[in-house]
């Protein structure tokens, strides 16, 4: 019996998807994004537009909140640690979360290196904005992909521009020659074992979902017809005015979402959305997709 | 022969990919409308409560039943056998309660004791199968009319059959060993094809 295998951290990926995975804050919250039927939650302080709005430095969660959502709900508990923290990671793994966010929506603790996430026997998931970012974080030992898109805006441009670039990284490197993938592989700042991995299969070797902007149940049918695997909801549903409405119906949308009839359905009496932000307001400093090496 | 795979959450595409390498037409369902004309049905790992919700939402439930009932066979993997275990421990969650057996969500614990063994299922001949653990359940007790496939070293029960209704704890998906799904496809063809005396 072999534990913490690459084969049982990626598995774990694969049964999330199709689903939505829900930020929450409290244990209240985590039953309820539990009972609106989603498959996984990342359980935090604070939500990333709160983390926007008070600004300083976005750490690790507490110990006791994380446990006690965990003791709340009978699904995946994930927890984020700030990129390059790896003592934050290793007391995550010690309080036993089922999934460790590296995460640019932290303030990151290393402006060089991520995590060496092989070192793990928690499978970890990693963000990312394009193909050979995704293939570095890979490479370190992340177990499922997440596009970053903008956390914390409500608004689902990012993540469209980051699921696009990394689908056409991914179609560009099928159809390359061989003879072309070493000089790719520098010009992506990937592994060559990967690109040449991607390049035979034609798709990422760990499962890739959605992050970043999802507000709407169109917002993730959108992700999804673009490629996603599944998606995350950060500030979407808890700050939306009535999250279990809003929680099933993206849970809706995401399962059927090649159903624009269901979709329709789903959007329904929602009530309304989170307040969203447009890019142009965000100074440049303030991003936090640009974060990751 | 049509195989139908319940594609609401988890890892459908996986099995969908499996059957096909068998050489048969596997179809995903996420609609009652969907059911018709299968040979078999397969429940994928995935987030049981998750499953059980959307099943639930979009009817899927009775129709399910009601074809079991009538003979259809059914196979579910880790979540799948969760949702048709006639009891279930461990979860606040109903269940399409349409195998006799009794099932613990999460038996291992959480994700970091997940993991891989060899196992032995005579079923599938001498060679031992790669078992992949992930959040897995186990059954702790079967009833009438239920043989157990496989048991770990340990004794707990993880995979089971009963009729042509079939339970396993790991995920035959994710390896390339296509025995258990040639094992699930062989109950289509052969004599326990007949109607379920539940």
């Amino acid at each position: 019996m072999e534990k913490g295998t690459w084969k049982v951290k990626t598995g774990l990926a694969q049964m999330l998807k199709g689903g939505v995975i829900m930020d929450v804050v409290t244990p209240e919250q985590a039953k309820i994004a539990e009972e609106a039927g989603a498959c996984a939650v990342m359980a935090l302080e604070r939500v990333p537009a709160d983390i926007r709005a008070a600004g300083g430095v976005a750490r690790m969660a507490e110990p006791t909140i994380i446990a006690a959502i965990m003791e709340a709900v009978s699904i995946p508990v994930m927890a984020k640690c700030r990129i390059g923290h790896f003592a934050e990671a290793q007391v995550l793994e010690a309080l036993n979360v089922d999934f460790i966010d590296e995460s640019e929506v932290l303030t990151p603790a290393d402006e060089s290196h991520h995590i060496w996430k092989h070192g793990f026997k928690v499978p970890f998931v990693c963000g990312c904005r394009d193909l050979g970012e995704a293939l570095r974080r890979i490479a370190e030992g992340a177990a499922m992909m997440r596009t970053k898109g903008e956390p914390g805006t409500g608004n689902i441009v990012e993540a469209v521009r980051h699921m696009r670039a990394v689908r056409d990284g991914v179609r560009r490197l099928q159809g390359l020659p061989e003879e072309e993938l070493v000089a790719e592989a520098k010009a992506l700042g990937a592994p060559l074992e990967l690109v040449m991995e991607v390049h035979k299969t034609g798709e990422l070797p760990v499962v890739n979902f959605a992050a970043g902007g999802i507000a709407t149940p169109a917002d993730a049918a959108l992700m999804m017809q673009l490629g996603a695997e599944g998606v995350f909801v950060g500030s979407g549903i808890f700050k939306s005015s009535n999250p279990v409405a809003r929680a099933q119906a993206i849970v809706k949308a995401t399962t059927h979402y090649q159903d624009p009839a269901i979709v329709a359905e789903a959007s329904k009496d929602l009530g309304t959305a989170m307040a969203g932000l447009d890019m142009k307001t965000i100074p440049q400093q303030e991003l936090l997709a640009g974060r990751g090496w | 022969m049509r195989i139908g795979v319940i594609a609401l959450q988890g890892d459908f595409a996986e099995h969908i990919a499996v059957l096909s390498r068998c050489g048969v037409d596997a179809l995903p369902v996420r609609l009652p409308s969907q059911l018709d004309e299968l040979n078999g049905i397969v429940i994928p790992g995935g987030e049981s409560t998750t499953l059980n919700r959307l099943m639930a939402e979009y009817s899927l439930i009775e129709p399910l039943r009601e074809l079991v009932y009538q003979g259809l066979p059914v196979w579910g993997t880790c979540a799948g056998m969760v949702l048709l275990a006639k009891k279930v421990t461990n979860s606040a969650n109903g269940s399409l309660g349409i195998m006799n057996i009794e099932v613990e969500r999460n038996a291992f614990g959480r994700q970091a004791d997940s993991f891989e063994s060899e196992l032995s299922i005579p079923a599938l001949g001498d060679r031992s199968f790669p078992g992949v653990f992930v959040r897995a359940p186990i059954i702790r007790a079967v009833g009438a009319g239920v043989e157990i496939l496989c048991r770990l070293r340990g004794g707990a029960i993880v995979a089971a059959r009963q009729e042509n209704r079939l339970v396993c704890s790991f995920h035959p998906e994710l390896t390339d060993d296509l025995r258990f799904h040639n094992y699930f496809l062989s109950l289509d063809r052969g004599d326990a094809f007949t109607k379920g005396s539940y």
